[in-house]
């Protein structure tokens, strides 16, 4: 288990590596320059700004110190804000973003499991084909539709909720709600299929058979059983809400880290960019590294062999 | 009780001998039915498929024919008739800032989407297809290295390398392609992968290779045919996740530039809009809804028309 861990660890590291590297050399093609006003500056002024963000050194040298930056934590300043550091900016908006995220992943959890249970229990009924219907309108209709509508509706029109901005945690539900309409479908989906497959199952019968209630049965033999894949939606869980929150930020002017990149994106800000496409990678190569080894620990079969499709 | 209580009596008179040759043991009864006639006989019978397909086609036509329903051009700017609501009489979506009809504007910014999408679509399949069938029939050391090239691939987000080829190729169909089509060829190369190396362990395989069939007879006869269908399978998921893509993409301001159009950044002008116009938001973002949901449904259909042992 150790080693398999440790290799997956490697790597994880290895991508991240790959990611910094393409994304840093991709930047030097990006045209125009970061400097404001460069045709204003005079020489001296240039050669200035340019020492202070080490633009004067050779190609090399600057990925050099940047990686070196990088691996002591450090990612640099921004060129806008007035060279503020990039990991005050980040940890600065991250916590919103988090906040969001996490609220946002409870709600679609816990609606995408009743839901899942509900429609599964009651196999093609009117209740599992309002159940299927909802999942599909779920994993169907995209963030960005649905959240300058829910933002017309919601909002501006019924008045139920803040129309914008990030001030109080009433803010923060709408935002969540709209994020986690496609996570509850995905996960109603998942635990749909997966109960069903486990309640066909001998041992399922078995404990019907001996008596247990239906309720019994439910929660210790099929549900128990059914949750282990869910292991496996955690990373589009992740990805939905990297790509999720920076719609969501744009939309509802929320001061989360997806907005920030959005921002950066226009402003060519590029230490910014940089510094939150490192932390999207992380995320994302993070949660890949602990469903590998959550899947080491529940499926002792995957360890030996490395986790197969 | 009484029936069992009665007595039947059997004479010979009541049998007869039956008239059988070995030349009838042989006939089949009823054409022969292939593998597509069966898939299309269990997909006839899924209504909710049906409609959907036929939903996909009137969207297809409509996209195709669609400016040409109405006097107006998409790009023609009337300054006098801004923002005109949708009537029946007049202009059926409304029109924009600009006096542009919206119904034009749906329906180009729609084919500007799908042609995305299916250009996408060809890459993502056809690099995914080539790259996942040679790891799995060479396999050994070259499928070591090409899946571990994968993995690798895999752990970038998405986002980040779509973003990153829209920065630096510039913002227009064919550069929105690439960024789509790079970023989703993996997962078709992983499922092609598996299905051609269950097919190598299977007899049929075996037996066409022991008969002295080359590899390229193995590849035409047996791999691709058998292939197929899950392709069929993936274009059907792969077009509506292009189309969310390519949404996304122009929605974040990095993909079609205005004056063009296309279904993304159609709803990014809406949503800007949509607190006095809420019509130039709904229109777009209806018809992006339809799309993804009734390719979804398609494709569910389809995979269990295809492959009826994956029905869930």
């Amino acid at each position: 288990m150790l080693k398999y861990t440790l290799k997956r660890l490697l790597n994880a590291f290895v991508v991240l590596f790959i990611v910094a590297t393409a994304t840093w050399f991709l930047m030097q093609f990006l045209p125009g320059t970061p400097i404001r006003n460069a045709q204003k500056l005079t020489p001296e002024q240039r050669a200035q700004v340019e020492a202070q963000y080490n633009l004067d050194e050779p190609l090399p040298v600057q990925y050099a110190l940047y990686m070196t930056d990088m691996a002591r934590g450090d990612l640099g300043d921004s060129y806008l804000y007035g060279g503020r550091p990039v990991t005050s900016i980040i940890l600065e908006r991250l916590p919103v973003s988090a906040f969001l995220g996490t609220q946002a992943v409870v709600i679609g959890l816990v609606v995408g499991l009743l839901l899942g249970i509900i429609s599964a229990l009651k196999q093609n009924s009117i209740w599992d084909s309002g159940a299927a219907f909802l999942a599909v309108l779920g994993v169907s209709i995209p963030d960005f539709v649905l959240a300058p509508l829910a933002q017309y509706w919601l909002a501006l029109k019924l008045g139920i909720f803040p129309i914008a901005f990030f001030e109080s945690w009433w803010h923060s539900v709408l935002p969540s709600l709209v994020l986690s309409t496609s996570i509850a479908a995905v996960v109603a989906t998942f635990t749909r299929t997966e109960m069903l497959e486990v309640l066909g199952q001998d041992y399922v019968t078995l404990a019907r058979s001996k008596g247990l209630s239906r309720v019994a049965v439910v929660v210790r033999h099929v549900l128990r059983n059914s949750m282990i894949p869910i292991v496996t939606i955690m990373v589009p869980l992740t990805a939905a809400l990297i790509t999720g929150t920076l719609i969501v930020g744009t939309v509802f002017s929320v001061p989360g880290i997806g907005e920030q990149f959005v921002r950066s994106i226009f402003d060519k800000d590029f230490p910014v960019i940089m510094g939150t496409t490192m932390l999207f990678a992380v995320f994302f190569v993070a949660s890949y590294l602990i469903q590998d080894i959550l899947y080491g620990i529940i499926d002792p079969r995957i360890r030996v062999a490395g986790p197969r499709e | 009780m009484e029936t069992s209580n009665r007595q039947i009596t059997f004479t010979p008179d009541l049998f007869e001998p039956v008239q059988r040759s070995s030349e009838d043991a042989e006939r089949i009864t009823g054409a022969p039915i292939g593998f597509w006639g069966d898939a299309w006989r269990r997909l006839k019978s899924n209504r909710l498929a049906i409609t959907a397909g036929g939903i996909i086609i009137l969207i297809l036509v409509l996209a195709l024919a669609g400016p040409w329903l109405t006097p107006y051009t998409p790009y023609g700017q009337v300054l006098d008739r801004q923002y005109q609501t949708p009537s029946l009489s007049g202009f059926w979506f409304g029109t924009d800032e600009f006096g542009r009809s919206m119904f034009d504007r749906v329906w180009v910014g729609t084919r500007v989407s799908l042609y995305i999408a299916a250009l996408a679509t060809a890459m993502d399949i056809g690099v995914g297809m080539t790259y996942g069938a040679i790891s799995a029939y060479y396999g050994g050391k070259l499928d070591n290295v090409m899946q571990r090239f994968v993995e690798i691939l895999v752990g970038i987000p998405i986002l980040v390398v779509a973003v990153l080829i829209m920065l630096v190729l510039k913002p227009g169909i064919l550069s929105l392609s690439i960024a789509i089509g790079a970023t989703g060829w993996t997962s078709t190369a992983r499922l092609i992968r598996g299905q051609v190396l269950r097919l190598k362990e299977q007899e049929f395989f075996l037996a066409s290779r022991s008969l002295g069939a080359g590899t390229y007879r193995l590849i035409a006869k047996h791999l691709i045919p058998n292939v197929f269908y899950i392709v069929i399978i993936a274009l059907m998921y792969t077009v509506p996740t292009a189309v969310f893509f390519e949404a996304f993409l122009s929605f974040i301001g990095l993909g079609i530039q205005p004056p063009n159009a296309s279904l993304g950044a159609l709803i990014n002008d809406g949503a800007h809009q949509m607190r006095f116009y809420p019509y130039l938001l709904i229109f777009p973002a209806a018809v992006l809804v339809l799309i993804t949901i009734n390719f979804r449904l398609l494709g569910d259909g389809l995979r269990d028309a295809l492959d009826p042992k994956m029905r869930k």
